[in-house]
């Protein structure tokens, strides 16, 4: 289906990520918010409370991040794309509900615009340190979808990628932005609505007695919502396919092999990555969001002094490109990750290089972006090795 | 072209942001060439300091950084004082004549100077100051044409507000274009 012509804002615009982010959400259908301003997204929820009255959404601004996350989930289930956005300390906050949206297989999006912790840290300041948080942060095992823009233009064509996958696979997901691109103003290209894909959920419209987590041949339940004349249960219980609890390793097995197995039977179609200069390279650094910009530049710089330097460019964080990686360490001698944080999706990368190629971390306490010379310095020590 | 980098600075609430905006307004969308504001984000509110950076180029942009601008304009002594060393040589610094010196400089560096806030209350209202230092940026800079440059304008400003806007931008236009010439 193409987007609605009436909530697209076609043309060229020279506006900052958030605001970016703001109306990919509205042109990929989103009209329902919950969201509790933080610095430094507040871009964000201040042009939701601007736009969404005027192209049939609604805003509501909520107590704190923790009934935010819960309100989005409400407005799922009453039919409409819901949101919401935050920054570090809200996203802790939510880590309780974002279980439950998993749980739920509830099809909704979480905005993160990184910024420095732990904690309060630095409010104002860019950060890449909530990645695993996304994966990880609520407790039991589950699977999520994570992407990670790098540009103004990217939060718009991303986020209306986030709503499209969260729709077809029935599963929150994850815009990973960060301060720096949030706040960055760029030129924002915003395409006619019909060439604007959209992905719109899926209904259960038949006969029988509907099942909210019977699975299709794709392995993804239909979904209902208030309105259609069914009855049926929600919980965050373990549940069987007609959503009552049954508290049973049997049931659990089954509900945790369908929730995971969506997602994992489809990493290698979630991968999107980007190669830089690949072809002859032999050490690779690998980045995502802001960072790959800069990494990019310290590309560059080594290519001049003669260093075969490549870039992979992490599109999704989550699933981790795992094959990408498995399939790089044979080919190249050394990986840096370059990411603002202490490791995190240096992990990833180092346990599916395998050993295979050496790899190093190119990190940071946060605060500011890397500068092109530290992480050539990186690369000269990879160069040595 | 290379790439033309400049950095804007003075204190919060003249609107060095909104100039900036403009500038990277016109230059992406009116000439469709590529711009990236990046800006000091901290708890300042107004009267504090406020900066930003703007890269133009022909093309595509990925480092989004600014360390050594070849144009500084500096609304505030404080925005000079810890910009001017970054400033490279044989760049262009562009002043509010009224608020800001210029000490030991490098004698390559043309320093402009305008007096972007007499000039603004004499049009009416202080506030298109920022307005003013933009025309007279424009005009000693070439960073983006005349026509260009009024187009990003217009396209920034409240509607209603245009006679004054455009007022100001054309005062500190003429007064940039006479001055280069005395200048050479």
């Amino acid at each position: 289906m193409k987007a609605d012509p009436k909530r697209v804002l076609t043309g060229n615009h020279f506006i900052n990520g958030n605001h970016s982010a703001t109306e990919g959400a509205i042109a990929a259908g989103c009209t329902f918010a919950a969201g509790y301003p933080i610095t430094p997204s507040t871009e964000i929820v201040e042009r939701i409370a601007s736009r969404f009255p005027r192209v049939g959404g609604m805003f509501v601004q909520m107590e704190d991040e923790i009934a935010s996350s819960i309100c989005l989930q409400g407005g799922v289930w009453s039919g409409r794309k819901s949101m919401t956005v935050t920054s570090g300390p809200g996203f802790s906050l939510m880590m309780e509900h974002i279980g439950l949206a998993a749980i739920t297989e509830l099809p909704c999006v979480f905005i993160d615009v990184q910024r420095t912790g732990p904690s309060t840290g630095l409010p104002t300041k860019v950060g890449q340190a909530d990645m695993m948080q996304a994966k990880w942060g609520s407790h039991g095992d589950y699977e999520i979808i994570a992407l990670a823009p790098s540009s103004p233009q990217e939060c718009f064509d991303y986020t209306i990628d986030c709503f499209n996958l969260a729709e077809e696979y029935r599963t929150p997901v994850f815009l990973m932005s960060d301060e720096m691109v949030g706040h960055m103003t760029e030129k924002v290209v915003i395409p006619p609505a019909d060439q604007i894909e959209l992905v719109e959920r899926k209904y259960y419209t038949g006969s029988e007695k509907y099942l909210p987590y019977k699975r299709e041949a794709n392995g993804i339940p239909l979904m209902s919502k208030a309105g259609l004349g069914h009855h049926y249960h929600i919980t965050g219980l373990t549940h069987d396919e007609r959503g009552y609890p049954v508290l049973t390793k049997e049931v659990q097995e089954e509900m945790m092999t369908g929730m995971m197995s969506k997602i994992t039977d489809n990493v290698d179609k979630l991968t999107r990555v980007e190669e830089f200069m690949m072809e002859d390279a032999e050490i690779t650094l690998v980045s995502y969001g802001i960072s790959f910009r800069m990494a990019y530049k310290a590309m560059e710089m080594a290519r001049e002094k003669g260093i075969k330097v490549g870039l992979l460019r992490m599109i999704t964080c989550w699933p981790f490109p795992e094959k990408v990686i498995r399939e790089l360490a044979k080919k190249v001698n050394s990986m840096i990750m370059v990411e603002l944080n202490y490791g995190q999706m240096f992990l990833e990368m180092d346990r599916f290089a395998n050993a295979h190629c050496q790899t190093s971390l190119c990190g940071s306490p946060c605060g500011e972006v890397h500068e092109p010379e530290e992480i050539l310095t990186k690369i000269l020590e990879a160069a040595k090795k | 072209m290379e790439n033309r980098e400049v950095r804007l600075g003075g204190f919060g609430g003249q609107g060095v942001i909104l100039a900036g905006m403009i500038l990277g307004r016109a230059k992406s969308i009116f000439e469709d060439k590529y711009a990236t504001l990046t800006q000091d984000f901290g708890p300042e509110a107004r009267g504090g300091a406020a900066s930003c950076a703007v890269i133009l180029s022909d093309e595509p942009i990925l480092y989004p950084n600014v360390f050594n601008p070849d144009v500084l304009l500096a609304m505030s002594q404080g925005a000079l004082d810890k910009y001017i060393d970054g400033l490279q040589k044989g760049g262009i610094l562009v002043i509010e004549e009224d608020l800001v010196k210029v000490g030991d400089i490098d004698p390559s560096i043309k320093v402009f100077a305008c007096p972007a806030t007499r000039f603004a209350e004499e049009i009416g209202r202080k506030i298109v100051l920022n307005i003013v230092m933009y025309g007279f940026l424009v005009a000693v800079s070439d960073l983006v044409t005349e026509e260009i440059a009024r187009k990003g304008v217009e396209a920034s400003i409240p509607s209603g507000t245009e006679k004054l806007n455009f007022a100001a931008f054309e005062k500190g236009y003429q007064y940039g274009i006479e001055l280069k010439q005395k200048q050479g």
